[in-house]
């Protein structure tokens, strides 16, 4: 398929213009779409590795929860975590990857840096308790690593969807598009040329039987 | 510098713990109360939320929103019945949809 267009030597020299622009942005892009790739790959096999971690950490500790409620009464397990001692406050700064702004998470635990995170006294409180909040603790900078992870993953993936089918455009449709159109406005101006010069040989052979008759 | 809060949208049961962690938790029983808890989130300065699976089921379209943005990001996590799955899930949509073909989890022939 070829654009509608007059077949003129200007006309001519634009679409040139064109194709050489369309050409350029098509190789920009595709090592766009590389890099990202490659990030990518990185990216979400690391992902995939800390969620299998967070789960089963998660599992784990949320077995021993349920060990907890069972030997304390709902009500006071809901006392003894009722005041948290720190709040959990995280740190985000942007990262850029391939013009993607990707949020970098980093842990910073605001208020006293309390050795153990239990907010309550030992007297009337479980062991089994104490245990699962500290392996929830410790799940704890993993799983905001995870968020980041997941984040950055995600929004890749779309980006790399996005520069994939800008590729595909230029490549299969844009590209095709121009040369064929390229092509047929320098045939017709050949074409033009030669009947142009026929005409020309036809007139000068038709003055010349004249004079000499 | 300014810091930002993580929160937990989830059963009561599953998100006790964090709680004593200083997690801000917003305990939900059902859909209509997580989108609310999901809003309340929104606004604040929030850059971590996770959500565990059961209920996340329910709000997907509202998750997927957020995915698009840059914060607050969203983490599924099992919660205390056990994992379902949602989460390796969404791993394998993102690697399907930037790869076009799952290379990850090839091994387990689904």
């Amino acid at each position: 398929m070829e654009i509608r267009v007059n077949p003129t030597r200007m006309e001519y020299n634009r679409l040139k213009g064109r194709l050489k622009m369309a050409e350029r942005g098509h190789k920009l892009l595709k090592d766009k779409r590389d890099e990202l790739m490659r990030k990518f790959l990185e990216l979400i096999r690391e992902n995939k590795k800390v969620r299998q971690e967070v789960e089963a950490a998660l599992s784990r500790s949320f077995a021993n929860f349920l060990l907890a409620s069972a030997v304390m009464s709902s009500a006071a397990m809901e006392e003894a975590v009722m005041y948290p001692k720190a709040a959990v406050k995280v740190d985000v700064k942007t990262e850029n990857i391939m013009s993607v702004r990707v949020p970098r998470i980093s842990v910073a635990a605001a208020g006293e840096e309390a050795e153990d995170a239990t907010p309550y006294g030992f007297a009337d409180t479980s062991a089994e308790l104490d245990s699962s909040l500290a392996e929830l603790a410790g799940i704890l900078p993993q799983l905001i690593r995870l968020a980041e992870l997941e984040k950055a993953v995600a929004l890749l993936a779309d980006e790399i969807d996005k520069t994939r089918r800008r590729v595909n455009a230029l490549e299969h449709i844009m590209i095709p598009q121009l040369q064929e159109t390229i092509k047929y406005i320098s045939m017709k101006l050949d074409e033009n040329e030669r009947s142009s010069l026929t005409r020309l040989m036809k007139i000068k052979d038709l003055v010349r039987g004249d004079e000499t008759a | 510098m300014f810091m930002y809060k993580v929160a937990v949208i989830g059963d009561k049961d599953s998100i006790l713990g964090f709680k004593a962690l200083g997690v801000a938790t917003y305990p939900v029983t059902g859909p209509a109360e997580a989108l609310r808890a999901l809003r309340e989130i929104e606004r604040d300065k929030v850059a971590v939320v996770c959500i565990t699976e059961a209920i996340a089921e329910h709000i997907q379209p509202e998750i997927d929103a957020l995915n698009q943005k840059t914060l607050p990001a969203v983490v599924l996590i099992p919660n205390n019945k056990g994992s379902l799955g949602h989460g390796m899930r969404q791993i394998k949509k993102n690697a399907e949809k930037a790869i076009g073909a799952d290379i990850l989890f090839g091994k387990e022939g689904s």
